[in-house]
């Protein structure tokens, strides 16, 4: 094989592609992300209609394939095959970039989400700024998108949404600085903004962000999630699709593929804020106690977690068509879930393979939590009601911003304690002395 | 790593950097003039990078294309278009804006000629790894001073944005 596949593949290689300089293998991370973020995004529509659906006592989805499996597919052949169209007095131009600049900003964060200690398309000194940077474009796509449709709700719900995603940006911010200040309390006293740097701080301070510090690291984490449902447009703060008291937000006059590009958007930026959330407060990649439970025991026996996740799922789709109704009508569906089933039982098998096993850990584990975070996402649907526009902003202005300002300052007076206490101490002394 | 296809890059950027800028100045709708300026800062960012600055550059995103210009589009997009595009785009004052361009130019040919003597032709002294850190480093040492006056100047523009936004207080 040529040198620029192989020379990555070397053992002692222990960095990113982006990091080590290979074009070749920068290319395979980027195009297997971006395919893994799109299958996550299509597989993700039908888990939230029937997670949704199950949570309201409907059946969801059950015609098109086995409990409604081929849903997805049927849906984006709709959505491609639907007409597509401009508004008469659209701004064309504008109408037919708005939508690419949503999705180039949102997949343009995966470069720095990191899957494992070498298992990111690159690892950037300025990591979460990047990626706060990067995501923070989306709103431009959302202005422009309802000022192109040359209509007057996409224009108000626009105004509306980019206000929303303005106003918690600030929030978040505070909170991200919080825990960036946690990663520099170690011996050298340099923090570090890099996406891989934070989780190893994490792993060398025995303890995951959000336990720091109890409770100053849960609060943090804490206004990092309300604001990110509030950044990703989703319930109980999706205003800008508030579907049942207002006419839907920027993307009213968009149709078809565009408005399919919307929704993959919106979902993409749910996985990318929830990656965030993870790498600052969950220990990315980390398994569950990295440091208490060391040593070759406790790998091996967290090293079933992948192939039992998969036969679980297996054993779940293998009841599932036990539990078909047995006539002629249902037998093409039948084997169709059993044949599903054993796709997952096989993928189980393929994760046990030794090659196999100890790559993934640090990627199933990120996945897992990923995975965690979207059914939160379809739970908070479910369950809270909408928020009005005006107690949204209250929430945001008025509650996450001083809660985040009030956490950054003790985050930083817990932190230098004993250099604070000394300072204090040797001021007292001279004045007593003068 | 090593950077590559520098001189590529950096014709790349520049390039669009000034194509936008001189669309900012000739779109006659002002939403077009802002998404071109956005393009302007972007390419900006892109330059700061190669300058092994990337922490600039992620405030330079952050700042000016996530914010500043988001809170122009709003106020562009409320202002009435139909007037502003009947207006005329350019006033005819020839002689100030020819005397102004020579000046320009000049100032311009003359770095590029004499630039190597003026300036030191810098070194970097950070790797790019460490450059956010040593901003840091340098902000809250050296730069403290001016660092907090800023900070404090900032405090006053928005108490000031306050007190003239609230009729009563």
């Amino acid at each position: 094989m040529p040198d620029f596949i192989t020379n990555y593949l070397d053992k002692n290689v222990h960095v990113t592609p982006g990091e080590y300089g290979s074009p070749f293998w920068a290319l395979v991370y980027i195009l297997v992300v971006f395919g893994g973020v799109s299958m996550a995004v299509v597989c993700m529509n039908w888990l939230e209609r029937k997670i949704l659906a199950h949570m309201q006592i409907r059946l969801g989805p059950m015609r098109v394939g086995p409990h409604g499996l081929l849903q997805p597919i049927a849906d984006a052949i709709k959505l491609i095959l639907k007409e597509d169209i401009i508004p008469e007095g659209a701004d064309r131009f504008v109408f037919w970039i708005a939508p690419m600049i949503i999705l180039l900003a949102v997949f343009s964060v995966y470069t720095v989400v990191p899957f494992g200690p070498t298992h990111a398309i690159t690892d950037m000194n300025i990591g979460i700024l990047f990626m706060l940077g990067v995501s923070s474009l989306g709103v431009l796509g959302i202005v422009m998108a309802g000022w192109a449709s040359n209509s007057h709700y996409p224009l108000i719900g626009a105004l509306r949404s980019s206000a929303q995603m303005v106003s918690y940006e600030v929030a978040m911010g505070l909170a991200v600085i919080s825990a960036v200040l946690m990663t520099s309390l170690n011996a050298e006293g340099t923090g570090t903004l890099s996406m891989i740097g934070i989780v190893h701080a994490q792993y060398a301070q025995h303890v995951w962000f959000i336990f720091k510090f109890f409770p100053l690291g849960l609060i943090a984490f804490f206004i990092f999630a309300v604001a990110m449902v509030a950044e990703t447009n989703r319930a109980p703060f999706d205003l800008p699709e508030a579907e049942s008291e207002l006419t839907a937000g920027f993307h009213t006059e968009y149709s078809g593929l565009r408005w399919s590009l919307f929704m993959l958007g919106e979902y993409a930026a749910m996985i990318a804020v929830s990656s965030i959330a993870i790498t600052l407060w969950l220990g990315g990649w980390m398994r569950p106690f990295p440091n208490l439970l060391s040593g070759p025991t406790w790998d091996l026996a967290f090293s079933f977690f992948p192939a039992l996740t998969f036969f679980g799922l297996a054993g779940m789709t293998f009841y599932s068509t036990m539990r078909m109704p047995r006539h002629s009508f249902f037998r093409v569906q039948t084997i169709g879930l059993g044949a599903f089933g054993a796709v997952f039982a096989l993928i189980g098998l393929i994760l046990l393979l030794p090659g196999v096993n100890g790559r993934i850990q640090d990627i199933y584990w990120f996945i897992f939590k990923i995975a965690v975070f979207m059914y939160l996402y379809i739970w908070y649907r479910g369950t809270f009601p909408r928020y009005r526009f005006d107690q949204l902003m209250k929430v945001g202005w008025k509650i996450l911003l001083p809660m985040g300002i009030g956490v950054l300052m003790l985050t930083g007076i817990v932190a230098l304690r004993t250099e604070l206490w000394d300072f204090m101490h040797e001021a007292l002394r001279r004045l007593v002395h003068v | 790593m090593e950077p590559v296809a520098t001189t590529f890059f950096f014709y790349l950027l520049s390039g669009l950097a000034i194509l936008s800028g001189v669309l900012v100045i000739t779109r006659k709708n002002p939403v077009h003039s802002a998404l071109a300026l956005i393009l302007t800062l972007l390419c900006l960012a892109g330059l700061y990078l190669m300058l092994y600055a990337p922490f600039v550059a992620g405030v330079q995103i952050i700042l000016y294309v996530g914010g500043i210009m988001v809170l122009f589009l709003f106020v562009i997009m409320l202002v009435n278009l139909e007037r502003s595009q009947k207006e005329k785009q350019f006033n005819q004052q020839w002689v100030p804006g020819i005397l102004a361009a020579v000046a320009l130019g000049a100032l311009f040919v003359t770095i590029y000629i004499k630039g190597g003597a003026l300036f030191v032709r810098p070194e970097i002294r950070f790797p790019e790894a460490e450059n956010t850190q040593q901003v840091g480093q340098m902000l809250y040492s050296n730069y403290m001073f001016p660092f907090e006056i800023a900070s404090l100047l900032l405090l006053v523009a928005i108490i000031g944005a306050v007190v003239m936004a609230k009729k009563k207080i």
